[in-house]
C-alpha cells in the first residue's frame, strides 16, 4: 500500500468518524486526534521525505488537500452538534402561547364625552370655537334673553331648580347664546360656536329622565346665514356622529328663542326607517330642536336683526348616546358602573 | 289632543289615510303623538237582539237571553247585567272574539248552562271609565233601534274611527280644536275648509233684560252670555255622544255637552250655568277675596286668593273663571235656564290658577295658550242654537257683553326677497303668496313687500318671522336644499385650556383611570367633605329629592359613591376619575357660586386586575396612586418642584396617609387614602383618592422643552446604604443629598427601602444610588469620591445616618 493510497484509507475512515460523533467533546477530541502533532496526516507529511523528489510535491498537495477537508468535515460536523444543541434547547423553552397577556392599566373616556369630543372636532373642523358657561346661571340669561320672560308658558316645559328667585341650574345651554352675542364683535367675522355642558331639570330620575344631562348649543349668525344651512348642518352631524346611512328629516316646533323654530328627526336606529315599535312606526326618532335664531334674541344682545341673523341648535349627547348604543336608562351614565364604563371602547 | 278623522272630513276632501293625514299633520305643523282607532285589537263584536230572557236555575242574579246574532238559530248567552231587558239591541262577543283588555272570549258554561259568547258593557269593549255615559256605567248597552243585527257594531259607536292625537305646543293653540286643524290642514292640501257658522233662531225677549254683567276687563277682556230659557235636559243624541267620548270626554247631559262639545270644535272654552240658581241677575267676574271658599265641580273646596278670577253673583263666587265651575249653580236634571258664558281670560292668570289649584282642565289649558278672540260670539251663538235644538230651549234675544274691544286682523310685512335669503329658498312671488292665501290670510304684493293680514284664528303671528314660518312649513321642510354657512373663514380650534382638560383626561385613562360622571347636586353633608378650601354652600331652594339638594364643593364625595354603587355590586376593583365643576361661595351672603374646574381621582381594589396575582397584595395602596398623580403632574410639565407634604387637616382623610400636592409652594390638591370611618359609612372597601385644582393647574407656567446635548462622557455611580430613624423622611434625604451633591451630581434614585427584622427598633435603611457626570469632561474616580464622600458626611452629620 502506497503512502497515498493509506492516506486515501484514513480519510475514508476519519471522515465517517467525524459523522458519526454525537458531541462537541468527542469531536474535539478527534480533531487532535486527526489533526495534532501525532496524527496521521502530520506522520503522513513527515514519512514524505523517504518519497522520491520528485513525487513529493504531489503527495504534500494531497496530504494537504486531505488535512483541509478533514479540518472541513470536522467544522460542518460542530456547526451541526451546535445548532441541534441549540434546537434542543428551544425546544425546552417552548411556552403556552395561548395562555394570556400580562394586563395592563387602561381606561375608557365616559361615553357621553366620547360623544361630546366627537361633535366638538366635527364643528371645529368647520371653523367654530367652543365656549363654556356657567353652570349656576342667572335668569336673564337662561330665560329673559332667550325671550322667554316671567310667566311665559313655555318656562313650563322646562322645571327648573332655582337658587333664589334669579339665580338657578341652567335648564339649557342656551343661555350661551345670548352671552356669546353680547360679546361678539361682529366687526370680526362671523360667530361660529359651540357650547357643550351640565343642563339641570327639577325631574324624578327614571329611565328617560335625569335631573343632570349634557346639551352642546351650537349658534351661527352672519349676514347671509339660511334655514337651508341649518338643515345642511344638521345633516352632517347625523352622517358624522352616526354614519351615512342616518338622515334628517325637519318638523315644525316651537322654541321662544327660534322662529321658525323645528325638530329635527334622524332615521331609526332599530329599524333603519322602516317603522317599529321603537319609532312607533314613522321609521324616524326625534332627537333634537334648532331654528333660526329669533329676533328678539338678538335684539335683547344688541345684535340688528335686520342685518344679521343665524341658526341655533341644542344636541343632546345623552339622548344621542342612548340611541347610538341602545341604552335604556339614562341613569346609567350617572351611576358610573365599572362593568358599564368600560363597555365602550373608544373607537366602536 | 284627539282630532277625530271622520269629523275632520266633514269639512275636508281628505283623499288620504288617517296614517298619512297624521304624518302630514307633523311634518307640516304639530307633532303628532299617535293614531289609534277605538276598535283596535276588538274583533266579532256583532249586535244582536236579545229575543227573551229567564231566570238561570242556579242563580238569583244571572238570566239566560235568547239572542238573534243574524243567525240561523238564536244564541244562548248567559247575563248578570242589571239591566238586561228582552226587546233591545246589545253588543255581543261571539265566541271566538276578542273584547277590551286582550281578553279572549270563548263559548264556556256558567254554572252549567252554555253561553254562547258574552253581552258586553261599554267597559268591556275598551271605553274608559272616564268616558262613560253615567246611565251606562252599571249595565250593557243598549244600540240604537236601527242597528243591524249581525253586523259589527263598531260603527254604531263611533269605533271605527280613527284618533289623531296632537301634541301641540303652547304657540299653536289654535290647533287644539277641530276647527283649527281643519284650517291648518285646509293650508297644507290647498282645499278651502267647508266651516259652518250658526244661524240663531231667537225669541223676542231680551237676555239683556234677564242678566246684568259686572265685569273687570283687566281680568277678563271679552266677557259675553246667552241665555237659554225653558230648556229639557237629557241625555245627547248619539252622534253627539260618539264625537265626546272618542275626544275622551264624557257625555254627562244634552247642555253641558254642547258646551264640551264647542269646545272640541271652536277651541272657546265655555261655561254653562244654572240661572235660576244665581242669587239676584247681576254676574261679576272679578277677583277672588283672599281666603274665599268655592266648591267646584269635582267637589273639591277650594281656598282662593286675588290672584284667582272668580265668576260670582252678588252673594258668592259660582265657578273658578277659565278653570272649573262651581258646584252649587251646576246644570242638572231639573235645570231650565241656563247661561252660558263666553270669555276670553288673562293666560298668565289662569295658567298661575291652575297651577296653584292643580287643577289643569281642558278649559284652562285652551286658556293658557290663548283662544281666538275674534271667535267668541261664534261660540256662544253656535252652543245656543244648539240648546235650541237638542234641548229644545228658547234663546233670548242677544248677547249681552261685559266686556269686549275691538279685535283686529293682524297686518305683517315681509319681502319675498326675506323670505329666500332666511329661508334659502329660491321661491317666485306667486309660490309665496299662494302659501298666504292656503292660509287664509289676505295678502297684497307691492313690489317686493307683502303685507300680509292675518285673522284673529292664528293669535300666534305678530313679526315677519312668523310670516317666515308658515311660508317653511307649508311649503315643506323637505323642499328646503341642504348646504353648509359660507362667508368668512373662520378659526375653529380648542383654547388652550381646553386643550390641557382634555389632556389631562386622556393621560388619567392612559394612566388606567376610568371616566365617571357622577351628579354635581348632591346632599349637604357629602357636598362639604375633603375641602380644599373653605367655602359656604350653595343649596337649591326646592329640591326634588334629600339626595340632591346642594352643589358640590368637592369631587371626591360624588366619586366614592360611584364606588358604593360599585362594591353594593361586587365590583371591588374601580378605578374612576372626574374633571368637572365644584361650586365655591366665598361667604353666605354671596348668591352666586364661583365654579372651578378639578380633576379626582379614585381607586379601590386593583388598578390592574390580573387574576393569577394575589388580589390582596396587587391591591391599590398610596404609592400607586401617588405614582398615577406623580406621572399625570410630570406629563403637564408644570415648571417649579412637586412636594408632597403629610397632612392631617382632612377630616374624611386617613391622618397617616394623606399628602397636600404643592407645586413651587402652590396648593393644588391633596391625595391618600380615605378615613377608614367616612369608607364604612360610605359602604366602601379600602379606596385612595386625590383631587387637585385643574383650574390652578392650567394657569400654572409650564416648562419650555429645550434641547439637551447628551453627553459624550460617561457617567459614574455610587451606591449609599443608610441607617436612619423611621421619622426621617425620603424627602429630607434626597433634599440633603442634593445639597451638598456637588456640580456633577446628575441624578439620586432610591433603590431600595427595608425596614424590619435584622434592624434596629425605631430605624428604617434607605438604598440610593447617585449618579455623577461631567457634561464637558471624563469624571475621575478621585473626583467622585470626594464629592461622595462630602454627601455621606453630611448625611451622617446632619440626620444622623449611619452608612452601612
Amino acid at each position: 500500500m502506497t503512502l497515498r493510497d493509506q492516506l486515501e484509507k484514513i480519510r475514508q475512515e476519519r471522515e465517517q468518524n467525524i459523522k458519526d460523533v454525537g458531541d462537541l467533546k468527542k469531536l474535539d477530541a478527534l480533531r487532535v486526534e486527526l489533526l495534532g502533532k501525532k496524527g496521521p496526516i502530520t506522520q503522513a507529511l513527515r514519512s514524505m521525505r523517504d518519497l522520491p523528489a520528485e513525487e513529493r510535491p504531489q503527495f504534500g498537495q494531497f496530504a494537504n488537500r486531505v488535512r483541509d477537508e478533514l479540518q472541513t468535515t470536522i467544522e460542518r460536523r460542530r456547526d451541526e452538534l451546535k445548532q441541534a444543541m441549540l434546537n434542543k434547547e428551544l425546544q425546552e423553552e417552548k411556552i403556552d402561547v395561548t395562555l394570556p397577556g400580562k394586563p395592563v392599566a387602561q381606561g375608557q373616556p365616559h361615553v357621553i364625552q366620547q360623544i361630546i369630543d366627537q361633535i366638538e372636532d366635527l364643528f371645529i373642523g368647520m371653523g367654530y370655537q367652543v365656549l363654556t358657561g356657567p353652570e349656576v346661571e342667572e335668569d336673564k340669561y337662561n330665560f329673559e334673553m332667550m325671550n322667554l320672560p316671567k310667566d311665559h308658558p313655555a318656562r313650563d316645559m322646562q322645571d327648573t331648580f332655582y337658587i333664589t328667585k334669579e339665580i338657578l341650574m341652567r335648564t339649557q345651554t342656551s343661555p350661551m347664546q345670548a352671552r356669546t352675542l353680547e360679546k361678539h364683535d361682529f366687526s370680526q367675522g362671523p360667530l361660529k360656536m359651540i357650547s357643550p355642558g351640565v343642563v339641570y331639570r327639577r325631574d324624578t330620575d327614571d329611565p328617560t329622565h335625569s335631573h343632570q344631562f349634557h346639551q352642546v348649543e351650537g349658534i351661527v349668525i352672519d349676514k347671509h346665514i339660511t334655514m337651508a344651512d341649518l338643515k345642511g348642518t344638521l345633516q352632517l352631524v347625523a352622517h358624522e356622529l352616526f354614519g351615512d346611512r342616518f338622515d334628517i328629516r325637519l318638523r315644525p316646533s316651537y322654541f321662544p328663542f327660534t322662529e321658525p323654530s323645528v325638530e329635527a328627526d334622524i332615521t331609526c336606529f332599530n329599524c333603519g326607517g322602516k317603522g317599529c315599535a321603537v319609532c312607533k312606526y314613522t321609521g324616524w326618532i326625534e332627537v333634537l330642536g334648532a331654528g333660526m335664531v329669533h329676533p328678539n334674541v338678538l335684539k335683547m344682545a344688541g345684535v340688528d336683526p335686520e342685518v344679521f341673523g343665524g341658526f341655533a341648535f341644542g344636541l343632546g349627547p345623552d339622548r344621542f348616546a342612548m340611541l347610538k348604543y341602545g341604552v335604556d336608562d339614562i341613569r346609567n351614565f350617572y351611576l358610573n358602573d365599572v362593568r358599564f364604563l368600560t363597555q365602550f371602547s373608544k373607537k366602536g | 289632543m284627539k282630532i277625530s278623522y271622520n269629523w275632520l272630513k266633514e269639512y275636508l276632501d281628505i283623499q288620504v289615510s288617517p296614517k298619512d293625514l297624521a304624518e302630514k299633520i307633523e311634518r307640516s305643523s304639530v307633532e303628532v303623538d299617535s293614531v289609534t282607532q277605538p276598535s283596535d285589537g276588538l274583533k266579532k263584536l256583532v249586535v244582536g237582539k236579545i229575543e227573551s230572557l229567564r231566570d238561570h236555575p242556579d242563580s238569583d242574579h244571572l238570566k239566560i237571553c235568547s239572542v238573534d246574532v243574524g243567525e240561523e238559530e238564536l244564541s244562548e248567552i248567559v247575563c248578570g247585567a242589571p239591566n238586561v231587558e228582552a226587546g233591545h239591541k246589545v253588543i255581543v262577543a261571539l265566541p271566538g272574539s276578542r273584547i277590551g283588555g286582550n281578553v279572549k272570549i270563548k263559548r264556556s258554561k256558567m254554572r252549567g248552562v252554555t253561553s254562547n259568547g258574552m253581552i258586553c258593557a261599554l267597559d268591556e269593549i275598551g271605553f274608559g271609565k272616564d268616558v262613560i255615559p253615567k246611565e251606562w256605567s252599571d249595565g250593557i248597552y243598549f244600540l240604537p233601534d236601527d242597528a243591524k243585527i249581525g253586523e259589527p257594531v263598531f260603527s254604531y259607536l263611533g269605533m271605527d274611527d280613527h284618533l289623531i292625537d296632537v301634541d301641540v305646543t303652547p304657540n299653536r293653540g289654535d290647533m287644539l280644536s277641530v276647527y283649527g286643524v281643519a284650517r291648518d290642514l285646509g293650508a297644507i292640501y290647498a282645499q278651502k275648509p267647508k266651516l259652518n257658522h250658526p244661524s240663531v233662531e231667537e225669541v223676542s225677549s231680551l237676555a239683556a233684560d234677564k242678566v246684568k254683567l259686572d265685569v273687570n276687563a283687566d281680568l277678563a277682556p271679552i266677557y259675553k252670555m246667552r241665555i237659554v230659557e225653558n230648556v229639557k235636559i237629557q241625555p245627547s243624541p248619539l252622534w253627539l255622544q260618539i264625537k265626546l267620548w272618542n275626544a275622551g270626554v264624557r257625555p254627562i247631559n244634552n247642555v253641558v255637552d254642547v258646551t264640551n262639545y264647542i269646545l272640541l270644535k271652536y277651541g272657546q272654552p265655555l261655561h254653562a250655568f244654572d240661572f235660576n240658581k244665581v242669587s239676584g241677575n247681576t254676574i261679576y267676574a272679578r277677583q277672588a277675596y283672599e281666603g274665599e271658599k268655592l266648591t267646584t265641580l269635582d267637589e273639591e273646596e277650594r281656598e282662593l286668593d286675588a290672584k284667582d278670577i272668580v265668576i260670582a253673583d252678588s252673594d258668592k263666587a259660582i265657578a273658578l273663571a277659565g278653570v272649573m265651575g262651581g258646584l252649587n249653580s251646576e246644570i242638572d236634571d231639573r235645570t231650565t235656564t241656563v247661561a252660558i258664558e263666553s270669555a276670553v281670560f288673562m293666560p298668565t292668570m289662569i295658567r298661575k290658577t291652575a297651577q296653584r289649584h292643580n287643577l289643569h282642565t281642558s278649559a284652562s289649558q285652551h286658556f293658557e295658550r290663548g283662544v281666538d278672540r275674534g271667535g267668541v260670539d261664534e261660540a256662544v251663538d253656535a252652543a245656543a242654537q244648539m240648546m235650541h235644538e237638542l234641548a229644545d230651549g228658547d234663546i233670548l234675544k242677544g248677547i249681552v257683553t261685559g266686556s269686549s274691544y275691538d279685535v283686529k286682523d293682524e297686518v305683517v310685512q315681509v319681502t319675498l326677497s326675506r323670505v329666500n335669503h332666511v329661508l334659502g329658498t329660491h321661491l317666485k312671488s306667486d309660490q309665496v303668496s299662494a302659501i298666504f292665501k292656503q292660509l287664509g290670510f289676505g295678502v297684497t304684493l307691492d313690489g317686493d313687500t307683502y303685507t300680509v293680514t292675518v285673522p284673529s284664528t292664528r293669535w300666534d303671528i305678530h313679526i315677519a318671522a312668523d310670516l317666515l314660518e308658515e311660508v317653511a312649513r307649508i311649503y315643506g321642510y323637505d323642499n328646503l336644499p341642504a348646504t353648509l354657512p359660507t362667508g368668512p373663514t373662520t378659526l375653529g380650534k380648542l383654547t388652550e385650556k381646553q386643550i390641557l382638560i382634555r389632556d389631562s383626561r386622556r393621560l388619567f385613562e392612559a394612566l388606567g383611570l376610568n371616566q365617571a360622571i357622577s351628579y354635581a347636586l348632591t346632599t349637604e353633608e357629602k357636598a362639604g367633605q375633603f375641602m380644599m378650601r373653605k367655602s359656604a354652600e350653595t343649596q337649591l331652594s326646592w329640591p326634588m329629592t334629600n339626595d340632591h339638594t346642594t352643589l358640590r364643593m368637592n369631587l371626591i364625595s360624588g366619586l366614592l359613591d360611584d364606588v358604593a354603587y360599585n362594591n353594593a355590586r361586587y365590583v371591588k376593583d374601580v378605578a374612576l376619575y372626574e374633571q368637572g365643576r365644584v361650586f365655591y361661595k366665598d361667604s353666605a351672603d354671596e348668591v352666586r357660586p364661583s365654579e372651578h374646574e378639578h380633576i379626582a381621582g379614585a381607586i379601590s381594589g386593583q388598578l390592574v386586575v390580573d387574576p393569577l396575582q394575589n388580589a390582596k397584595r396587587n391591591a391599590v395602596n398610596f404609592y400607586q396612586l401617588k405614582g398615577i398623580v406623580e406621572q399625570y403632574l410630570q406629563n403637564l410639565a408644570i415648571e417649579g418642584d412637586i412636594e408632597f407634604v403629610a397632612t392631617d387637616r382632612y377630616p374624611e382623610m386617613h391622618p397617616g396617609r394623606t399628602a397636600d400636592i404643592s407645586i413651587h409652594g402652590h396648593n393644588v390638591g391633596f391625595i391618600g387614602q380615605v378615613h377608614p370611618s367616612v369608607a364604612e359609612a360610605y359602604k366602601i372597601n379600602e379606596t385612595y383618592v386625590f383631587e387637585l385644582n385643574l383650574d390652578a393647574l392650567l394657569e400654572m407656567p409650564k416648562k419650555m422643552n429645550q434641547y439637551q446635548p447628551i453627553s459624550k462622557y460617561p457617567a459614574i455611580t455610587r451606591d449609599v446604604a443608610l441607617l436612619v430613624d423611621k421619622n426621617v423622611t425620603n424627602a429630607q434625604i434626597l433634599a440633603q443629598i442634593n445639597k451638598k451633591g456637588g456640580a456633577y451630581l446628575k441624578s439620586v434614585h432610591l433603590f431600595d427601602v427595608y425596614q424590619g427584622k435584622n434592624l434596629p427598633n425605631g430605624k428604617q435603611s434607605l438604598a440610593y444610588t447617585l449618579t455623577y457626570q461631567n457634561p464637558n469632561a471624563t469624571l475621575t474616580d478621585e473626583e467622585v469620591t470626594k464629592a461622595f464622600d462630602k454627601v455621606q458626611n453630611s448625611l451622617v452629620s446632619e440626620l444622623g445616618a449611619e452608612i452601612r
